[in-house]
């Protein structure tokens, strides 16, 4: 019907050559100019349809002539016709389901919805911003919730010495502790006296430390040195208890790892607490390694023992005994130097898998103080023979296993030194020139010479950082100081 | 009676405001437009009649299929069950208030586990026929004080495609009576005056051992998991959700703050548990189970559904807890939830930690105190006493059982 009103006006405009049938006959024979003409037309929309991707006929038909769409619940969104299609529009108009048998006028409509897309579907970054900051500020309610109740204050006890590696080493522990969201007292002893380094290091933490200095030197065998480390730490502990410091008392060796969850676990100590140690000794042979531990596994047909060090409960979560690192399979393999290339053995307690509160610790006597821990005036004695933390209590069954009873293991023991002749510029930075220069061989300007002097080559190995040439308009651009004087073969 | 009332509301204030001080985890007291009513208790407030129905309207079916125990419309099986070792049920129906027909319309499972709503009416019809030639007590008010059961799709409207569902209407023989039902969308045909919604069934010791510790952050934002487009059954889109689930994939689906796919992961509790947000947007019919998942694991409710009537609307503060969102602003939805101001968020996490809160939207077997049947009695109780004017005088007809579609004129 639409069709052939269509017609019909086209047939009026067209004026008296075809008024010899005004009647509504389409019949149409062949190649007359109006059926051409619809042909075309259909062509337009059909390639119009294929451009846009959906029915443009029907969408003009539905603006044409559609009538009441008073019921239409979507509102009609412009569409730019060409091709910038913002708001994707699939609306035909609806049987209106809502019949006259129903009494209520329901806004909400049944049948096809547009799907509303906005132009920019992407994420605004100041939302996104703004989400981050609802997810920490839940999280913090989530703590402050379920988390510890009144948390304490974290004392953190590390004995160091200035060697290759303390930056290493104190640079792990000094961010876990930075990240540690409770109040946190470090204190750092120091063997062989307070040296600027050492407490320059420290300062960069932005925590509050408690420097010591210990006046003997650090001694160059791995036993001697863990005697020295016990009795720093007795040292720290003798600090704690003049100054009367309250909070957790733990020992963070510098060479350990430890996890953010152990921070959270310590807080649920009472008196006495012990955790499960992760062992890694580590040799700097992997080959040797691996035939140690083969040899293990071919002695005893059982499963090789864990690298652990720490409580062990039985079903009903009771204390009842001690995991010990077995050494057995390092027997006579083991480094007795510092810088040996030999696996490292663990002590039989180290000190990192106890926890106390330092209440233990104070002179006098507290009421709910425990009966079971001795009294540590001994510590006054200035070199108590202390061996293991255990020593510390009368009654080794009483101490806490924490961590699900040892299950969980929250830190990782490992020893790794440096060679003894390692040198190392003092702080880290290097203040004076650099003796050589050396040519990287795959650089890409084209006026470096490709020749290498032996000598150099030599000596660069022996040294511990290698050099890389520079050209000219690097040079200008982005120097530190420190490479003022740094020659540059390339440019001459 | 008024003063009683007063003093008791003021007195179950104070108790409970006294008990929840001592609550160490900070959670905020539920108070709806009609007072503290969670925790109301419905013993003693009403008496409920049970039909005895012969086995085929009920037994009979669940032999046949098993799955109807797990399915989200379990409700009805369940409230029976309930019923029957409950204190409210009394064994003399002269003395009950309310009376109480055990059938399973919801129990006719296609192989994939889909309901089919075809033979509803009919066994809703034969049933109501019995009870009216064996028992004087419907024909006495025509079922104004009788209630069902019936959480299918779109109620008692016994269809699962909406316009066929609007066009068949409420069954003629259930307008007087009270509908207890999952489906509720303001001035909608299947949602009668009268009517209580309740949740969906959701299995609560499945829930229950999905539980991660509460201190475990909560670091996604938004979450949600289903279909956006129902490609077998409106592969063009536009029709499943009204265009709304289709909107969100659109406008979201880059989005880092918006975890949403069509996945099944296995750790679908555990997710909702470490999320703020959880999407809650309609699908062929307005309700989905995913509200109580969101309310028990303590995730945000965000629902995007016009018009829809919640669970116990009148016992529970929606508007506190959950976020509602137009479908006309879904486009918009990062801009909402990201304005709101994180006093609001935080208060409603504490509302939603609130215990009877999630006791409320469940229905664990045996019953618990506080739990979803407890508040579909508590609803029951709320319409006591009944008006006069539902008791029909002797030979006064109301209802036409002639009306309504020629094949559920057939008997069952």
């Amino acid at each position: 019907m639409k069709l052939s009103v269509f017609r019909l006006s086209y047939w009026n405009r067209r004026g008296s050559s075809f008024r010899s049938s005004p009647s509504l006959d389409p019949s149409f024979d062949g190649k007359s100019p109006s059926s051409v003409f619809w042909f075309v037309i259909h062509g337009l929309c059909c390639l119009i349809s294929l451009i846009l991707g959906f029915r443009f006929s029907h969408l003009v038909l539905f603006f044409l002539f559609s009538t009441s769409v008073t019921n239409l619940y979507t509102t009609p969104f412009l569409f730019a016709g060409n091709g910038g299609v913002s708001q994707l529009l699939r609306l035909k108009p609806l049987e209106t389901a809502t019949n006259s048998t129903v009494k209520k006028n329901s806004r909400v409509v049944v049948g096809r919805h547009g799907i509303r897309i906005r132009p920019w579907p992407h994420p605004n970054p100041i939302e996104v911003l703004r989400a981050h900051q609802l997810l920490v500020r839940v999280q913090k309610e989530q703590k402050s919730m379920y988390g510890v109740r009144s948390p304490r204050t974290v004392i953190v006890v590390t004995p160091t010495y200035v060697r290759t590696f303390q930056a290493l080493h104190l640079t792990g522990v000094m961010h876990s502790l930075m990240l540690v969201p409770y109040d946190l007292v470090w204190i750092v002893v120091e063997a062989g006296g307070i040296t600027n380094e050492t407490a320059s290091f420290i300062a960069k933490s932005g925590l509050k430390t408690i420097h010591l200095g210990f006046d003997q030197k650090m001694p160059n065998t791995w036993e001697d040195r863990h005697k020295l480390e016990t009795k720093m730490r007795l040292h720290a502990l003798r600090v704690v208890r003049e100054k009367k410091l309250d909070g957790i008392v733990m020992f963070a060796d510098d060479s350990n790892m430890h996890s953010m969850e152990l921070f959270d676990e310590i807080q649920t100590v009472k008196w006495f607490g012990a955790l499960s140690v992760g062992i890694l000794a580590h040799s700097g042979n992997a080959d040797e390694l691996s035939s140690i531990l083969k040899n293990e596994q071919g002695k005893n047909k059982e499963k090789p023992s864990m690298p652990i060090q720490g409580p062990s409960c039985n079903s009903s979560e009771k204390l009842v005994g001690w995991h010990i690192f077995n050494t057995q399979p390092y027997a006579k393999k083991t480094a007795v130097y510092i810088d040996e290339k030999a696996p490292v053995m663990p002590s039989k307690m180290e000190w990192s898998g106890f926890v106390l509160n330092s209440r233990l610790l104070w002179k006098e006597s507290l009421d709910d103080k425990p009966a079971w821990v001795k009294d540590l005036s001994l510590l006054d004695d200035g070199y108590a023979e202390i061996e293991s933390p255990l020593s510390l209590v009368k009654d080794p069954s009483m101490v806490e296993p924490l961590g699900s009873c040892g299950r969980r293991v929250l830190l990782w023991w490992l020893r790794v030194e440096a060679r003894a002749d390692s040198k190392f510029p003092p702080g880290w930075i290097i203040k004076s020139p650099l003796e050589i220069t050396v040519p990287s061989k795959r650089t890409p300007w084209p006026d470096s010479s490709s020749e290498l002097p032996a000598a150099a080559i030599k000596e660069a190995k022996s040294n511990s950082k290698p050099r890389v040439s520079k050209s000219k308009s690097y040079k200008e651009k982005q120097e530190p100081k420190a490479f003022d004087g740094v020659k540059v073969s390339a440019t001459s | 009676m008024k003063i009683h009332s007063c003093l008791s509301a003021i007195l179950l204030f104070l108790f409970f405001s006294a008990s929840s001080a001592k609550q160490n985890v900070r959670t905020e007291r539920i108070s709806g437009s009609a007072g503290d009513v969670l925790e109301d208790d419905p013993v003693g407030k009403l008496k409920v009649y049970v039909y005895e129905l012969p086995s085929k309207y009920n037994k009979k079916l669940l032999q046949k299929d098993p799955r109807c125990l797990t399915h989200m419309f379990a409700a009805e099986i369940f409230m029976h069950r309930f019923l029957l070792s409950s204190p409210v049920r009394t064994r003399n129906p002269d003395e009950a208030d309310w009376f109480y027909t055990p059938i399973y319309p919801t129990c006719d499972l296609t192989p994939t586990g889909l309901p089919l709503p075809f033979k509803s009416p009919r066994m809703m019809r034969s049933s109501i026929q019995l009870i009216s030639s064996n028992w004087p007590y419907w024909n006495r008010t025509e079922g104004a004080d009788h209630f069902f059961v019936v959480p299918h799709d779109f109620g008692a409207c016994f269809h699962y495609q909406e316009e066929k569902a609007i066009e068949r209407g409420i069954l003629p023989l259930l307008q007087r009576a009270t509908l207890v039902q999952t489906f509720g969308q303001r001035n909608h045909v299947c949602l009668d005056e009268g009517s209580i919604t309740i949740p969906p069934f959701a299995p609560p010791q499945k829930m229950q051992a999905h539980f991660i510790p509460p201190d475990i952050p909560r670091s996604i934002f938004v979450y949600f998991r289903g279909l956006f487009y129902d490609v077998n059954n409106d592969p063009e889109g536009g029709y499943y959700a009204r265009g709304a689930r289709a909107a969100v994939w659109e406008n979201f689906k880059n989005n880092p703050l918006f975890d949403i796919s069509t996945d099944h992961p296995t750790t679908y509790y555990e997710d909702m548990q470490r999320a703020i947000f959880c999407l809650c947007p309609l699908g062929w019919a307005p309700w989905s189970p995913r509200l109580v998942e969101a309310v028990v694991f303590g995730c945000i409710p965000v629902i995007i559904a016009d018009d829809i009537v919640l669970p116990f609307a009148d016992a529970i503060p929606w508007e506190e807890i959950g976020v509602f969102v137009a479908e006309k602003d879904v486009p918009e939805l990062d801009t909402i939830l990201t304005s709101i101001p994180t006093e609001v968020i935080l208060r409603k996490q504490r509302l939603l930690a609130n215990p009877s809160m999630k006791r409320a939207m469940l229905f664990p077997q045996p019953a618990q105190p506080g739990d979803a049947f407890h508040q579909i009695l508590n609803g029951l109780a709320r319409k006591l006493p009944h008006d006069k004017s539902i008791y029909l005088k002797t030979g006064e007809k109301a209802l036409n059982w002639t009306a309504g579609p020629v094949a559920d004129l057939k008997p069952w």
